[in-house]
């Protein structure tokens, strides 16, 4: 049996036919004629559907058609589907499933009004939708079925029809008890369609501008809203929730003027649940007025928004709170002392903690100016939990508002950096706390990863601004403590380096030099031996953090003479190397690329030292090595990566022998099972076509030598390298490969080609010649999946001419589809779906 | 209850608990920090050694250079090393009945208790226990009498250079006594316990534990050699947790300790702020950054405990860090023993580890290494060592305190090469003075204690969990460590706040008994005819002699009545025999009033009236001016001299009692 949609799974796609897409406007006449057989299938309750997935399919696939036509032209073409919808009504044991379809699809059909109309004449609509339809039979025990119903209602909630008719059949009423559904999706949905209806109905009948009075709203409008108060003034929470959750949504999608007159008659209410206590859907809450604060249509100043604002700030919990200051800090406009305001509250814990380390609690600096007394009061921590939760939300808060234009200024850099610093030692144990309330956050915090790792990301973060010198050297010293410290985990370590780099990168330079500043210079003393030991660590996650540390500082500073007596003085290097081989693939890929790097940059072995050479050398076997034995894909991708590096950089072990090296590394790549190495060796080759062509992409700054001389000879003579490293025979054996982005990547190399070889004629006589008949030969097996003839040695002009001959166009638009567009065609689907319940009488070969 | 605390030692306690008669020691730890007063003990003559230049007083005055010699500014005694003994004077020693090893870390001065007090009592310990404490004693002694000094200092001792404080090296304890430790003096009266059962001692001469208390060693226990006490006393509790836990060992059964009256808390951590994972990492990574760069790692360790754990760990690490070429030497006289020992305790180690015996696989993976050559271990340096050894390589020796043992040797040897480490894993000794008499010194230092004994948020867990009504410890554990003042999280937090010792403190424990528990015999047990007078409950009358003797008391079954066979001899008979009257039966059961009324009626009892009282009911015959008080536990008859009557209202009062 074939099971729909598992034919996405085909591996080998066959990409030069063109089959007509999803995107098939018109019902086609193949497609016509199986629609009766399917509609009489979805009616039978003996022929369940297996898989839904398939009518979701097929919605979408009437959605597309109905939006590109007309529905009613459509239901008169195929009454077929007009028998289904009123099969929907006889009294049967139907599946939900085909209810559900049956109800969104009737929804689809009557968006547009003639269609409505049509289906109105045959009492379709008020059976399907009305009391006399599911909603009062046993069906509407499934889920699947009232959110059919829900969003049947949504798609046909279109026009001023659909208005009376919500109106005729009472079908707002249902909707507002659907918001207390059991089912989370339902209730979401309705409230979602309660959005939806009061926005139609406030369009207007005849589209014109509603009245601003909201006496004089349309009925359905009024009973909406007034369902929505009533909710307000609700005691149950729940009920609080959805209302407030549908004014967020309206206020989010809905800018008109309307929604004005609708804030200012609801805000008393909404800030009526200021005053309760515990305050109620605080979540929903500080969603709606965030909603309102942003809507375009409202005109915050006059509305009393602001002031609602403040007040909500100051009644929310600290928890509560810090979503709505983020997203009023957010906001463009919005008046300073309200934004100052927001501001304290993100900074409350920090302060806090600060509060509770200073000596003298004074000159701390966390804006003491600025926050108010409920700061000084201090931040209830009552447990481990909270303490830390509050924490881990506020930094993450503040880093997230560290980057925007908008962010509070003057920004307390200083403090911020002292309280970051405060947090991580208290976490690592060597805070010294004056107070009680500090020796208890000290027990709180002590050893908490999540407090760890949310501080250093925000120290991350903070390294972007200055400090004063004092604190960027305790910056440091708190960083180093951190990768010293063997209780500090793998993730924290690597949060660690990951700042450490970050401030490393942003510490003070000389003007005019690169190099690290000498107080980085000296923390560089401080920080490789601490390398030495991690890279040694039992643990492997800490192993390969420190490789990618070593490796972006290598790339970094790795040709500053300060940097460089540095690691050159250390045993990095040595244990780099030695890291090649280590067990774990991931750390072997590391090491691959600090090794690229390292060598890059002429720092893998002493300079002067006489095996220098031998040294270089080794590494480049020990690559290679690595390429054609290691059983993981990740330190092959690694070395391909370095060695693209080294040819683009024209390395001294690459530069001496370039053709000897390419040859050798596409041989070994192009065998290679992980398709990410036959991509990385396509993009090697590439590097090489344009060095040899003459025509690099890059210049790197730190090439040893000057890239491959363009070439002044003839273009078959510039041809010759790449036929020489079988280039060729490589690049048309990817263009066939199993995996697209292999095949998309050789087909962008030999267009590449082509458009570099564009202007030359002077190859043009050799496309008829038996060569080319024979290599094209070749590739059609190849195509046909038999690659085991090899191409041969290929002469440039044989490979122009068949570069030519190749429709490479119209295989990269076949290659750029999704891999199951040819059986994602509307005809596909249905035969599909007949398929599975055994309509169509014989299965084709099935892909499994 | 009274606590005799004979150790100021934390990890190394000594205490004797009094309790009726009975006297209980509780560990008995050797302090042999104050080894690290001494100078160190070559194997071969060190010309640095013996050319240190002796300590002259300020004034010049040079009277004890011969006693003291000076080092890199500090001061040492040349002399055999010195241990502080667990006080002997504050108890008479002679009067302990028991003493309890709770691992063996903590018998090391077992040997001065059982020699010199007049000790004649029995010591308690598990197999393991018994079996690797034995190996550190005689690794002790071997260490430093194969080495005999050819002198013994006694002179800055003197009580008037110290009193003057001339002397630098202040003797903390009054008692200070050369290495006395053999085995010999302990194997006599120990005892092993097997894991598995729950025992009452053997009474020691003198005196019986008898009621006292119950033994119950706790299984699964902690640690391979670390055992737990519990000890019912009758119905009160009190415990005593292990000293310390290993990385390999199970978890301990903390069910036993809920709701002791007092818990014992000795033996936490040394080094609060090291968590043992974090420090093994710490070990193999410095280890293999030293060996990478072709220098050799000294390890320090005592010949049993971490050094199974490192090895363990260094067996899953020496592949992937590339030292599989890298030789490891364990040298210790004891090394061999030590290594097997650790592999045939395997019902004392974790879950884990004990499955890996059915495979049947070796639960420690010491045995791979060793069969793979990776591992080799030898006696001493002399002999097959030297001829196999080769650098770079990796040293597990002892000992910690690098004052004896074959770590004087290698410290003297790789101490001038920068390439070289000494990795320092035991927490016993404070590295920086244990490396003091090697100054100045090229070699790395690292320093990864890794003590997995209870830390203080376990033993937070644990006081939560068990909840003891009053917890004892160590005045140590009841602040933060001096160097963490701040580390409120770094001592015993709990309500009512602990109980502190220190040195040489008695202290009254908070301990009240209300229970005895008495035995009954057998024969005794099987006269009885218990009744059920409730469901699930039923009683039985017991006539016995209660014997009490040594704190035990026991119920014998009473001696038969003499047959009444002559005269003089009844006579004698009834002097001898305490009175056993023949018992009248036991009664049980209500009346209920209304029936009994009906009854008396019917025995023509007239003019009846009931009172209702507080505890019952009062029966009035008006007529015959009699008065039945019947309560819960009583039943009075009150007539006028009519004994008549009181029998025939006893008799109907009695028809609706049950009687045995």
């Amino acid at each position: 049996m074939r099971v729909p949609g598992a034919r996405t799974r085909t591996h080998t796609p066959n990409w030069p036919t063109r089959c007509p897409g999803i995107s098939s406007l018109t019902m086609d006449p193949e497609c016509s004629q199986l629609l009766p057989a399917l509609c009489a299938v979805l009616a039978d309750p003996r022929q369940p559907m297996a898989d839904d997935t398939c009518l979701e399919k097929l919605l979408d696939w009437f959605k597309t058609i109905t939006e590109a036509g007309s529905s009613l032209l459509l239901l008169q073409e195929n009454p077929c589907l007009v028998e289904l919808l009123c099969h929907m009504l006889k009294p049967q044991d139907l599946s939900s499933r085909v209810l559900s379809f049956s109800l969104r699809l009737t929804g689809v059909l009557a968006a547009q009004e003639d269609c409505f109309q049509y289906l109105q004449q045959g009492e379709l609509l008020p059976k399907l939708f009305g009391e006399a339809g599911p909603l009062g039979g046993a069906a509407w025990t499934s889920p699947a079925v009232r959110s059919g119903w829900i969003q049947g209602l949504r798609s046909l909630a279109q026009h001023a029809s659909a208005l009376h008719f919500l109106a005729h059949c009472g079908a707002v009423d249902t909707i507002f008890s659907l918001q207390e559904d059991s089912s989370l999706f339902v209730a979401s949905a309705a409230g979602q369609l309660l959005v939806h209806i009061l926005g139609l109905s406030m369009q207007g009948p005849a589209g014109g501008p509603p009245s601003l009075q909201a006496g004089d709203w349309p009925a359905c409008a009024q009973k909406i809203v007034g369902h929505i108060e009533e909710s307000l003034r609700a005691t149950a929470t729940p009920q609080i929730t959805q209302a407030l959750n549908v004014l967020t949504t309206t206020f989010g999608h809905c800018h008109n003027p309307w929604t004005q007159v609708l804030w200012v008659q609801l805000s008393p209410l909404v800030a009526g649940l200021l005053e309760k206590d515990p305050i109620p859907a605080a979540h929903s809450l500080v969603d709606l007025l965030l909603s309102v604060a942003r809507s375009p249509g409202l005109s915050s100043s006059s509305c009393g928004l602001w002031e609602t604002l403040a007040q909500t700030l100051s009644h929310l919990s600290p928890t509560q709170a810090g979503p709505l200051a983020l997203g009023i800090l957010k906001l463009q406009d919005c008046p300073q002392a309200l934004r100052a305001q927001a501001f304290a509250v993100l900074l409350q814990p920090l302060a806090c903690v600060f509060k509770a380390m200073a000596q003298d609690p004074g000159p701390s600096g966390v804006p003491d100016g600025t926050v108010g007394g409920s700061m000084t009061a201090g931040v209830p921590l009552p447990s481990k939990a909270a303490c830390v939760g509050l924490l881990c939300r506020s930094l993450a808060h503040l880093e997230l508002l560290l980057p925007l234009p908008q962010r509070p200024c003057p920004w307390p850099q200083a403090p911020l950096l002292g309280a970051a610093v405060t947090l991580l030692q208290l976490c690592g144990g060597s805070a010294r706390p004056a107070c009680d309330m500090g020796r208890h956050l000290c027990t709180l915090l002590l050893g908490c990863v999540r407090v760890q790792r949310a501080a250093l990301d925000f120290l991350g973060a903070l390294s972007d601004g200055t400090g004063p010198r004092e604190l960027v050297t305790q910056v440091f010293a708190v960083l180093l403590e951190y990768l010293r410290s063997p209780d500090s985990s793998p993730t924290v370590l690597k949060k660690a380096f990951q700042a450490t780099f970050r401030w490393l990168l942003n510490s003070p330079k000389t003007p005019g030099c690169w190099d690290l500043d000498p107080h980085a210079l000296l923390f560089l003393r401080d920080l490789l031996p601490v390398l030495q030991k991690r890279l040694c660590s039992p643990c492997w996650e800490v192993r390969d953090s420190s490789l990618e540390f070593l490796t972006q500082m290598t790339r970094h500073w790795g040709g500053q003479a300060g940097f460089r007596h540095a690691l050159l003085a250390s045993e990095v290097p040595k244990l780099t190397e030695q890291l090649l081989r280590d067990p774990e693939s991931y750390v072997r890929a590391s090491a691959v690329t600090a090794m690229g790097q390292l060598s890059s940059q002429g720092l893998c072995v002493p300079p002067a030292g006489p095996e220098h050479q031998g040294g270089q050398q080794s590494l480049l076997v020990e690559l290679l090595h690595i390429l054609s034995t290691d059983s993981e894909g990740f330190p092959r991708r690694a070395v391909m990566q370095v060695f693209t590096q080294w040819l683009r950089d024209s390395h001294a072990d690459v530069a001496g022998d370039t053709e000897q090296f390419v040859a050798g590394v596409l041989q070994v790549a192009s065998q290679d099972l992980d398709w990410e190495v036959r991509a990385q060796g396509l993009e090697l080759a590439l590097v090489f076509l344009e060095q040899t062509l003459g025509q690099p992409r890059s210049h790197c700054p730190h090439a040893v030598t000057p890239p491959v001389e363009a070439p002044v000879g003839p273009l078959a003579q510039a041809l010759q390298p790449l036929c020489r490293v079988r280039l060729f025979d490589f690049a048309f054996r990817a263009l066939f490969d199993c995996d697209r982005p292999v095949a998309q990547k050789s087909c962008d190399l030999l267009l590449f080609l082509r458009a570099q070889t564009a202007s030359s004629s002077s190859l043009q006589e050799s496309r008829s010649s038996p060569d080319v008949a024979s290599v094209e030969a070749a590739l059609q097996r190849w195509q046909a999946g038999d690659q085991a003839q090899p191409l041969g040695d290929l002469e440039p002009e044989v490979v122009l001419a068949v570069v030519r001959s190749l429709d490479l166009e119209g295989l990269r638009g076949a290659l750029a589809e999704s891999s199951d567009h040819v059986e994602k065609s509307p005809q596909s689907l249905l035969q599909d779906m007949l398929a599975t319940v055994g309509v169509l009488g014989e299965n084709e070969a099935d892909c499994y | 209850m009274k606590l005799y605390c004979l150790s100021g030692h934390p990890t190394l306690p000594c205490n004797v608990l009094k309790f009726k008669s009975t006297t209980i020691m509780l560990d008995c730890g050797l302090d042999m920090t104050s080894t690290l007063n001494f100078l160190p003990l070559p194997l071969v003559q060190s010309p640095r050694l013996s050319n240190l230049p002796g300590w002259s007083l300020k004034d010049g005055n040079a009277f004890l250079d011969k006693e003291l010699k000076e080092c890199s500014g500090h001061v040492f005694v040349d002399s055999v090393p010195e241990f502080c003994l667990p006080e002997t004077e504050l108890i008479d020693l002679s009067t302990v009945d028991v003493i309890l090893i709770s691992n063996y870390h903590c018998m090391m001065a077992l040997p001065y208790i059982t020699e010199h007090t007049g000790f004649s009592g029995t010591v308690y310990a598990t197999e393991p226990t018994v079996q690797i404490g034995r190996l550190l004693m005689e690794e002790l002694v071997n260490f430093i009498e194969r080495v005999p000094k050819a002198q013994s200092a006694s002179l800055w001792k003197n009580k008037d250079i110290q009193r003057e404080g001339l002397c630098l090296i202040q003797p903390i304890y009054r008692e200070r006594r050369p290495c006395h430790v053999l085995w010999s003096c302990v194997e006599n009266q120990i005892i092993q316990c097997s894991g598995s059962q729950s025992m009452i001692p053997r009474p020691a001469p003198g005196a019986s534990l008898g009621s006292l208390l119950e033994m119950q060693i706790l299984r699964p226990t902690s640690n391979l050699n670390r055992k737990l006490w519990v000890w019912h006393p009758a119905i009160h509790l009190l415990a005593y947790p292990p000293a310390e836990f290993s990385l390999v060992f199970q978890p301990m059964d903390q069910a036993s300790l809920k709701n002791s009256d007092v818990l014992i808390l000795t033996g936490l951590t040394q080094i609060p702020t090291a968590n043992p994972d974090g420090m093994v990492g710490e070990f193999c990574s410095n280890l293999a950054l030293t060996v990478r760069n072709g220098g050799n790692v000294l390890v320090p360790c005592y010949p049993s405990g971490v050094i199974y754990d490192l090895l363990e760990c260094l067996y899953q690490y020496i592949d992937s860090a590339g030292l599989s070429n890298i030789p490891f030497y364990f040298i210790s006289p004891v090394a061999n023993s030590s290594l097997e020992f650790s592999q045939i305790f395997a019902e004392w180690l974790c879950h884990n580890k004990q499955t890996k015996v059915y495979l049947p696989e070796p639960p420690f993976p010491h045995a791979e290494l060793i069969q793979t050559n990776k591992l080799k271990h030898y006696p001493s340096l002399h002999g097959d060592f030297s001829s196999d050894f080769r650098q770079p390589c990796v040293v597990f020796t002892g000992h910690p305190s690098l004052r004896f043992g074959d770590v004087v040797h290698f410290m003297e040897l790789w101490g001038k090469s920068s390439l070289n480490t000494v990795i320092f894993t035991e927490p016993d000794f404070s590295y920086l003075e244990a490396l003091a008499p090697y100054q100045p010194l090229a070699m790395k230092c690292i320093y990864c204690p890794i003590d997995t004994r209870l830390n203080f948020i376990q033993v937070s867990k644990l006081l939560k969990e068990v909840q003891p009504l009053h917890v004892v410890c160590p005045e140590q554990y009841t602040q933060p460590p001096p160097a963490q003042s701040h580390r409120m999280d770094l001592m015993i937090d709990c309500q009512p706040p602990a109980m502190s010792y220190r040195r040489a403190e008695v202290l009254a424990l908070p301990f009240k008994r209300r229970y005895e528990k008495i035995e009954i015999m057998p024969e005794l047990a099987d006269a009885l005819v218990p009744m059920e007078i409730k469901p699930g409950i039923s009683l039985a009358t017991v006539s016995a002699v209660l014997h009490t003797k040594d704190n035990k008391h026991i119920l014998q079954p009473p001696p038969r009545p003499a047959q009444p066979t002559g005269g003089k001899k009844r006579k004698r008979a009834a002097e001898d025999i305490p009175d056993c009257k023949v018992l009248k039966p036991l009664l049980s059961g209500s009346i209920p009033v209304e029936q009994f009324v009906q009854t008396l009626e019917k025995h023509g009892f007239s003019d009846i009236k009931v009172e209702d009282t507080a505890k019952g009911h009062i029966v009035l015959l008006q007529e015959a001016e009699t008065l039945i008080q019947i309560e819960e536990d009583s039943t009075h008859i009150i007539c006028d001299n009519d004994e008549m009557l009181r029998v025939r209202l006893r008799d109907l009062v009695l028809k609706f009692l049950q009687k045995f």
